[in-house]
């Protein structure tokens, strides 16, 4: 037999088949591929008709002009006849302020509306490090925000033009030394606190004190003690300092010097600003703290150990409901009596501790990833431990866990909805609530439910396509 | 050229082991071990799997802890003291079977990692130093790129060229061609034939029997934890003393 051959002119490519290629053949292979497929896919249309004829008029019927639920109903009848249904979306017009406000005095909204601007200005360094186009846009974008809301508002003029004055420097500063935008993310914390919750000018300032007295005990006394000594010898100066000398400054200060915003009390926050402020707070300080934590259990050294594990298995032994709970009724007993510890601070360190366990966790997984290798050649190049975890070993063990970070944060967002137990008025069940027993709107049901799961919806998928968006702008294994 | 490479060894002691034992839990695996390594020496270890070579040169820059007896690496002995620890690391370049290159980060980046955040280099210098051992291992021109765009030869170059910036006085080498397809290891041993004719304190546990007649002025054979037999390459290879030499000579020459 023979078995020679050779080619003797070489084929052209040629396109596929009609059958193989584009809609067609995916709607072959996905849709009607086995007679079960095919009876699915029929089934699968007919329901989604059904939910469309039935939805469908309710939206279409929506009304935006009315003083009452019933008037809503009237004017749906009035214009589809007897019996027709109808979203009364003129509930928002009502209320839209306390969905995002909650009781703030409306006066003072600019303050939580910069704190939203300047929030992103301050995220923006973190997310986008070092990236001067993205950097640009998202403070152009924030800017921009603020003058349209900032007006709208009706903000006093000396503040108007101040925010205008800061949020344009911090966008001139991101073209000049876009490394310098970091020490704005760090004083941010301090000046949200007191933009939202108002006083004294040097509260935030002796407050933001507490942490230079931390560094300078730390630097001080490290080369006599050693690192981790020092690092606890500063954070208990600075609790001394917090605790003990803070507010008599900041008195004494304010005799001087009175500058100020008026104060809003804890319980004037609700709807959004409630949910934002939390799980913001909550995700800025869990991270590190978790961070700490996976380390800490990895520790070789006992009691550093036995602290994380004992930590982090207590906290998500219990429900997030009992140790809200905590917050609002037990953690008083634990503190200096006479300290009067806000409600939202305490719920905001409990959800910070609930959500650093299962980060903890979370990132021990992406250390546990590592190859050994990564661990030794960091020893064998002489970096010691920190240089080692911040150079070779979390920037890849975090990247690994990002797509179950997001998921913990948007869980953690979500979760901040729990707080309507303990009496807060967070947007779903709070407000929602308080709508529902405005007597013009009693018996709304889907609209609010609707307006409060769309706005989570957005904040949710917003946060997951920027961790897909950060997988991508890490990925160098070119696999 | 072996005979000019051992005119370059100095009576400098570079590593001293003495009565070194280590066990991982129950299991003894290095057994009194005792040896001396001179400044330019260039050490070939050889042994079967299990032999305890490789955690032996693990133990001169304390990836691995020994149990009993004394290392003493350039004049700083090892003990559980972290700034003695640290400071032989930074001075003791090892390269491994699997590279262990950063993979998050770029070539160059690798390179200059350590002198920058060890030595203290100014960034500019570092990346001047890498950019001279990268033409030294002959690929500058990836210096831009991924560890993860590279064949498993320019790995293992870089890697090593990796642990020269650093200036080490003596070189670990641990199985360094193993992982490696056979095409790729001889750009790679040229690179550490390259290295040994510099005059470099040089540790290689490897089984590229060619590479140790080449360039290595001493031959350590280990089994079951412990120095069996050590010669000069010539004499190790033509006339093998122990019987457990020859026969672990005569299966990995055999074909």
């Amino acid at each position: 037999m023979a078995i020679e051959f050779s080619r003797k002119d070489m084929l052209p490519p040629l396109p596929p088949p009609v059958s193989e290629r584009g809609a067609v053949k995916w709607a072959r292979e996905n849709l009607f591929s086995t007679p079960l497929n095919i009876a699915l896919t029929v089934l699968g249309v007919l329901v989604i008709l059904w939910l469309v004829k039935s939805a469908l008029p309710w939206w279409l019927n929506s009304v935006w002009n009315a003083s009452s639920l019933s008037e809503c109903r009237a004017i749906v009848e009035a214009s589809a006849g007897a019996g027709a249904t109808g979203a009364c979306w003129a509930m928002l017009r009502v209320w839209w302020s306390g969905f995002i406000f909650g009781f703030y005095p409306s006066a003072e909204w600019w303050r939580p509306i910069l704190s939203l601007g300047l929030l992103f200005a301050a995220l923006s360094p973190a997310l986008f490090a070092g990236q001067k186009r993205n950097l640009t846009i998202v403070i152009a974008g924030a800017a921009l925000f603020l003058v349209v809301a900032l007006y709208l508002a009706e903000t006093p003029a000396t503040a108007f033009v101040l925010s205008m004055v800061l949020i344009l420097g911090l966008l001139a500063l991101a073209q000049v030394a876009p490394a310098k935008l970091l020490w704005f993310t760090l004083i941010y914390p301090a000046l949200m606190l007191w933009l939202l919750w108002g006083g004294s000018v040097w509260l935030p300032i002796v407050g933001m004190a507490g942490f230079g007295v931390l560094y300078f005990v730390f630097r001080l006394a490290s080369p006599f003690i050693g690192l981790a000594p020092a690092a606890g010898l500063g954070v208990v100066a600075a609790a001394l300092w917090w605790l003990y000398i803070d507010v008599p400054v900041v008195n004494q200060l304010q005799g001087l010097l009175p500058f100020g915003i008026p104060s809003i009390d804890s319980d004037e926050f609700g709807g959004f600003l409630l949910a934002t402020v939390i799980g913001v707070t909550a995700i800025t300080f869990s991270l590190p703290i978790g961070i700490l934590l996976a380390l800490g259990r990895q520790s070789d050294m006992l009691i550093v150990k036995t602290l994380s594990v004992g930590f982090i298995e207590f906290i998500r032994g219990v429900p997030l409901i009992t140790l809200l709970f905590t917050a609002s009724l037990l953690l008083q007993y634990f503190l200096p009596p006479g300290t009067n510890f806000d409600i939202i601070l305490r719920v905001i360190i409990l959800v910070t501790f609930f959500a650093a366990a299962y980060l903890a966790e979370v990132i021990r997984g992406g250390l546990a990833a590592l190859p050994r290798g990564q661990y030794e050649a960091a020893d064998a190049l002489g970096l010691d431990y920190w240089r080692a975890q911040r150079l070779i070993i979390l920037p890849q063990a975090l990247k690994i866990s990002i797509p179950a970070i997001v998921s913990t944060f948007i869980g953690l967002f979500k979760d901040t909805t729990l707080v309507g137990l303990i009496g807060l008025y967070e947007p779903l069940k709070g407000i929602t609530q308080l709508v529902r027993a405005d007597t013009n709107w009693k018996g709304i049901y889907w609209e609010p439910y609707i307006f409060v799961g769309v706005i989570f919806f957005v904040i949710c998928f917003g946060m997951s396509r920027y961790s897909m968006y950060l997988e991508r702008k890490l990925k160098t294994d070119h696999r | 050229m072996a005979e000019a490479a051992k005119m370059q060894v100095s009576d400098e002691i570079a590593i001293q082991i003495t009565g070194m034992n280590k066990w991982y839990g129950q299991f003894h695996v290095l057994r009194d071990i005792n040896m001396t390594v001179q400044r330019g020496e260039r050490i070939v270890i050889c042994g079967p799997s299990g032999s305890g070579k490789s955690t032996l040169i693990r133990c001169i820059n304390r990836l691995e802890e020994h149990q009993q007896g004394q290392i003493v690496v350039d004049g700083t002995e090892l003990t559980n003291d972290l700034k003695n620890i640290d400071k032989v690391r930074s001075e003791v370049g090892m390269v491994f079977q699997h590279f262990n290159l950063f993979p998050h980060l770029t070539i160059l980046e690798n390179l200059t990692l350590a002198p920058i955040w060890v030595r203290k280099v100014p960034k500019r210098e570092a990346e001047e130093t890498a950019m001279y051992f990268l033409s030294k291992v002959k690929i500058p021109e990836q210096a831009h790129k991924y560890p993860g765009q590279l064949s498993g030869g320019q790995q293992q170059r870089v890697a090593i060229a990796r642990s020269l910036c650093m200036k080490p006085r003596i070189m670990l080498f641990d199985e360094p061609t193993s992982a490696l397809d056979p095409e790729m290891i001889k750009e790679v041993l040229d690179t550490m034939i390259q290295l040994a004719q510099e005059g470099m304190t040089m540790l290689c546990v490897t089984h590229e029997m060619g590479f140790a007649q080449a360039v290595a002025n001493r031959v350590i054979f280990m089994d079951q934890g412990q120095i069996v037999e050590q010669n000069e390459p010539k004499e190790f290879f033509n006339n093998p003393k122990s019987e457990r030499t020859k026969l672990f000579l005569s299966q990995i020459l055999g074909h």
